[in-house]
């Protein structure tokens, strides 16, 4: 007994000290091997008492499921100590940049564009396109601007004849829509206009978005509530908004919408961000739409001043030199 | 059109300040683009008196002056030549500050003490003459203060109207907005007509009498025209900027700016036989006040006389013709001209007056009279003259009709979303000039007055409405509409997803002008004919771009010049080919283009800096594609002239041509100071997002087979040929065929490239045996060599 208590002393021993798993295997052997040591005593058990011998088989045996749980936990330590070392030499500097693409990113234009089509589209208007070499009809006789009118001079045309330019505005697409569709009609017309017109504050191309609401008994009151709301949406702010009469001639009655801003010095000024205003009654029957029955408003607004009013851009003609360093601060 | 605030206030005078008058007319429609203080701010100037002027005992070109402020003397040391006793000059007496800060102090100029300072119009902000000191009137007040005396605490409005408002451009008009805003009566000058001396007078005749259906003209014999404006005129003038020329230029300006009636008057001895109004002759010439000869067209009305044309009708007057420093007598002219007669006539000869503004947007066809009148009354207070008879020239039937408009309750009320109460309704049309005709619960029949040009419809008096009640106090709301959507395609592929692609590819967007260089256009495309614009803002844009491509190849170049080299763009727009002869067929069709160039990745550790080739490319369109889950495209070698002929492909579609990519051509690269390859693409866009819906199949649960083919062929022989006889002879268990070796050089004839392919079978309902799969290799293998003379490489 005294000796089953030394000998498991002595295995235990040896267990904790192998530093190996081949040191493990000797210790395996040399104890719970065919000649080893624990099971030399249960070949002993014939000398033991009858009585005494199912306890002392029951310990001999506890003894060697004990050694050999020692031995897999040991081994299993060791493995693992032998595995994070092999990691420990595999470690590489996390801190260097990942392999591949560096991403690109949209025109400030084209993202401002996005934003302006997802309020619109949320609200239930399609998006509509149109050529941009227009006629006269198109461009101006059909948004009661006859040939003349001194709102030509309002903005310079690009003229390719006499009867064909470059849209001055994206309006013409508003005319095609109603030319083939009745009320409701509900769509915003992004795109490419131009204006023969080149110094800091204008290029001669840049973008619109103009909307077009025809309906029934639409009213003053929804163009406030839907540009106000467009606005707010827009600036993510509570802005300050105010409708200004003004003139166009597609439009009656017309509106310009001004935002409050506020300069570094907390000085606050009117800022025009939009035009608009309820359909032209001559507008709506030229191109065939009941006006006694249906009323409906237009807006439009210059994309290029959105983008420089949310991203900060001072000078206009950035958008238009495709400069990396400036196209890059977009992403 | 500028204005003085307080002339204005002569007119109609609101209990409210500048700023709120300014905001309250911009609010109305009359936006108000800037104000500006009528003078430069200075305090401590008063009228002086120079009593005595000695030249200075240390300086030649000084001059020591005695001035007097009415009660005290001063002695002033001045520069300027025209100093000379008896005449009025602001002195700035000493404790004066001109400007932000410049203070008069007593000093010592050249040993002699100096005891203020007398003033130039310039110093003063009143004007930029700097010619010597201001001289003033013999009239002026000694001692007066100088502002008050000039009346400059006043503001100098700048009101920038919309063409509708063409009875906002004078005083008289403005006066009447702001007294409905306010509800205030005008006190309006007073305008009686001149009692006639003499009987002279010189004959009328209008030809066109549709273009102008009125014109009157009055003799005045006997002008002086060297007696100076007065200063309260030049002064008004000058805040509406306009300079001072001579009296009665002067006047008939003051005129046009009191009351909105443009007027001329011409030096009746150089007038001869009669005035005609007529249109003018074709190739006829007149040399106009500012000194250019104009070639006239004969849409052109003129003002002649029996000899030549002395003016173009309602834009500017000749030179031959007008007062000048000898005339004595005048002859007035003040007529009403059709807008749509003069409408871009001014513009077309490059001419923009403030008589062709007014005109071109009416002018009140009543007018003329009055302005004759005042123009009349003024003359003779200024320069004195014996008044003959007003000559009327007048075909009644040309002139514009009142239009009578009406206005319902109930479409006022639809509008506007609220309803404003029938007195206050009928108050605003009122004050706005509008005759009630009949006024009832339901409607108001109103009869427009003549000077408002813009109402005709109405819409046009809902907008009086809105705009004197207020846009802002108008009801805000969302629009209670049904609303159909309109079915969410997937047979296209959204926009935003195919950019976000490439954006992912490492493009940056661009947006380049739709106009280019014709010569750029011709290096690229030397067949087709762009479309020209016929006023390009420079000649560099003066074609529409046939291709996106020279665009983004300048884009690159602008960013190759400022140190960029790995560039990769695309741009999404239309392009340009056809004639606008032919508008309907003009190809104006949306297409996206990417440049791709530099390095593949950006600088890094872990890599040599490879740069970017065709096969980079050809993945960025092949992903493009890809997006559509549907036909792939296919490439043939390109024909096209701006790319390398080697290296470019055109793409088709289902047999039709998409679009073509590749190398540009690298002569045309270098000439254009590219400094590496650039790789290009330019696609319709229509092909690229046409998509398919996706359609699932069974999933076969048999396991694939694969054998790998290494084949010799010649090496003109293009891959996607291999391909297609494999595909058309591996039988119907085929499954697909990859490249994972293309190889050329040592140890392969050099006529010859090896080429190693990975073909895959398999069956949707068995496992393929051996022999089977076997069976379709040998199969393609004859195919191969048969069709493409291709050898398996031992």
């Amino acid at each position: 007994m005294e000796n089953l208590k030394q000998i498991l002393a002595d295995a235990l021993s040896a267990v904790a000290a192998s530093e190996s798993e081949s040191a493990l295997d000797d210790v395996r052997v040399h104890y719970l091997g065919k000649k080893g040591a624990l099971t030399a005593l249960l070949k002993q058990l014939g000398h033991v008492s009858a009585e005494d011998r199912p306890k002392f088989g029951q310990m001999v045996n506890e003894a060697k499921s004990q050694v050999q749980e020692k031995i897999t936990e040991r081994k299993s330590s060791l493995a693992k100590a032998a595995l994070d070392a092999k990691l420990a030499t595999e470690t590489i500097d996390i801190s260097l940049s990942g392999k591949g693409q560096e991403v690109g990113g949209l025109h400030p234009v084209t993202r401002t564009m996005e934003r302006i089509e997802t309020f619109f589209r949320g609200i239930g208007f399609d998006v509509a396109a149109g050529p941009e070499i227009e006629d006269d009809y198109h461009n101006f006789e059909a948004l009661n601007i006859p040939a003349h009118h001194p709102a030509r001079a309002m903005q310079d045309t690009f003229y390719f004849n006499p009867t064909t330019v470059l849209r001055t505005h994206t309006s013409p697409v508003q005319v095609r829509t109603m030319e083939n569709t009745q009320p409701p009609i509900r769509i915003i017309c992004p795109g490419r206009v131009y204006r023969c017109d080149s110094d800091q504050t204008h290029t001669p191309m840049f973008h619109q978005v103009e909307g077009l609401l025809i309906d029934e008994n639409i009213s003053f009151a929804d163009l406030k509530g839907i540009l106000q709301q467009f606005l707010n949406v827009f600036f993510e702010d509570d802005l300050k908004v105010r409708f200004r009469p003004s003139y166009f001639p597609f439009t009656e009655p017309s509106i310009e919408v001004d935002i409050m801003r506020t300069n570094s010095k907390g000085e606050e000024s009117w800022l025009e961000v939009l035009g608009c205003g309820m359909v032209h009654p001559k507008v709506l029957e030229m191109s065939g739409i009941d006006s006694e029955k249906y009323t409906g408003f237009a807006f439009g607004m210059g994309v290029e001043r959105f983008a420089m009013l949310r991203y900060k851009v001072d000078d206009l003609r950035m958008f238009f030199e495709n400069d990396l360093r400036f196209l890059k601060q977009f992403k | 059109m500028k204005f003085s605030e307080n002339w204005l206030r002569e007119w109609v005078n609101p209990n409210i300040s500048s700023d709120d008058l300014v905001a309250q007319i911009t609010m109305a429609g009359l936006e108000v683009d800037e104000v500006l203080p009528a003078a430069a701010a200075f305090s401590g100037v008063v009228v002086g008196e120079i009593m005595s002027a000695e030249p200075h005992p240390n300086a030649d070109k000084l001059q020591v002056c005695q001035v007097s402020d009415g009660t005290e003397r001063f002695q002033v040391v001045c520069g300027a030549p025209n100093a000379r006793p008896g005449i009025k000059i602001p002195f700035a007496k000493i404790g004066a500050v001109l400007g932000a800060d410049f203070k008069i102090k007593k000093a010592k100029l050249r040993q002699v003490e100096s005891f203020g300072m007398l003033c130039s119009a310039s110093e003063l902000g009143v004007n930029d003459d700097n010619d010597g000191i201001m001289e003033l009137p013999a009239s002026a007040v000694t001692g007066q203060d100088f502002r008050a005396f000039l009346g400059l605490d006043d503001q100098i409005i700048d009101v920038d109207l919309t063409p509708n408002r063409s009875d906002c451009l004078s005083v008289a008009g403005l006066a009447r907005e702001v007294g409905v805003l306010n509800k205030i009566d005008l006190t309006p000058v007073e305008i009686a007509p001149a009692a006639v001396a003499i009987d002279d007078t010189f004959p009328v005749r209008v030809d066109v009498t549709g273009a102008c259906p009125r014109y009157l003209g009055r003799v005045i014999r006997g002008v002086d025209v060297s007696v100076p404006t007065p200063l309260w005129m030049v002064e008004k003038l000058r805040r509406s900027g306009i300079r001072s020329i001579d009296p009665i230029v002067d006047i008939t300006n003051y005129v046009m700016l009191e009351l909105g009636q443009p007027m001329h008057a011409f030096d009746l001895a150089n007038l001869s036989g009669s005035i005609v109004v007529r249109m003018a002759n074709k190739d006829e010439k007149i040399v106009l006040l500012d000194g250019q000869e104009v070639v006239l067209r004969d849409d052109t009305m003129v003002i002649a006389d029996e000899k030549a044309p002395l003016a173009i009708a309602g834009v500017m007057g000749g030179e031959g013709s007008g007062v000048n420093a000898e005339t004595k007598d005048i002859f007035l002219e003040s007529a009403f001209f059709a807008p749509l007669a003069l409408a871009g006539k001014a513009r077309s000869y490059g001419l923009h007056t403030d008589s062709s503004h007014r005109f071109e947007r009416g002018v009140d066809a009543t007018l003329q009279e009055k302005a004759v009148e005042r123009a009349t009354a003024l003359v003779l207070q200024i320069a004195g003259g014996q008044v003959g008879p007003v000559v009327h020239a007048v075909n009644e039937a040309s002139l514009p009709k009142a239009a009578t408009v009406v206005l319902r309750r109930k479409k006022l009320d639809q509008y506007l979303a609220m309803s404003i109460e029938k007195a206050l309704v009928t108050d605003i049309l009122t004050r706005l000039g509008l005759e009630m005709i009949d006024v009832t619960d339901e409607a108001w029949t109103t009869k427009v007055p003549s000077h408002r040009f813009d109402i005709a419809i109405e819409a046009d008096l809902i907008e009086e409405i809105a705009r004197i009640y207020g846009y802002d106090n108008l009801p805000s709301s969302m629009p209670q509409a049904a609303v159909n959507f309109t079915p969410l395609s997937e047979s296209k592929t959204q926009i935003q997803v195919l950019r976000s692609v490439l954006v992912s590819q490492g493009y940056q967007e661009a947006v380049t002008y739709s106009f280019i260089d014709p010569v750029l256009s011709k290096q690229f495309l030397p067949n087709i004919e762009p479309v020209p614009l016929a006023n390009p803002i420079s000649a560099d844009m003066g074609v529409m771009r046939p291709s996106l491509v020279p665009g983004l190849v300048k884009a690159y170049l602008y960013n190759q010049n400022r140190q960029q080299s790995r560039v990769r763009l695309f741009e999404t727009g239309r392009r340009f080919i056809g004639s606008v002869d032919a508008l309907e067929e003009l190809d104006q069709q949306l297409q996206i283009a990417g440049l791709l160039a530099g390095p593949r990745d950006g600088e890094a550790w872990y890599h040599n800096g490879e740069k970017v080739d065709f096969y980079d490319l050809k993945a960025h369109v092949e992903t493009i594609f890809a997006l559509n889950g549907g036909t792939k495209p296919t490439y043939e070698r390109s024909a096209c002239e701006f790319l390398h002929p080697g290296r470019s492909a055109d793409i088709f579609v289902d047999g039709c041509f998409v679009g073509l990519m590749g190398e540009l051509h690298p002569q045309l690269a270098k000439s254009l100071g590219a400094n590496q390859p650039l790789y290009v693409f330019d696609i319709a866009l229509e092909a690229v997002l046409n998509a398919r819906l996706p359609e699932y199949k069974a999933i076969s649960k048999f396991p694939e087979v694969r054998r790998d083919l290494a084949l010799l062929v010649d090496h003109s022989v293009p891959v996607s040929d291999l391909e297609k006889v494999i595909r058309s002879s591996a039988g119907d268990a085929f499954k697909n065929v990859l490249v994972f070796d293309v190889y050329q050089g040592q140890g392969i004839d050099e006529t010859k490239k090896s080429v190693a392919l990975g073909l895959t079978w398999q069956h949707p309902s068995h496992t393929l045996s051996d022999e089977e799969v076997n069976n379709s290799v040998e199969k393609v293998v004859a195919a191969l060599s048969e069709e493409l003379s291709a050898v398996v490489r031992g």
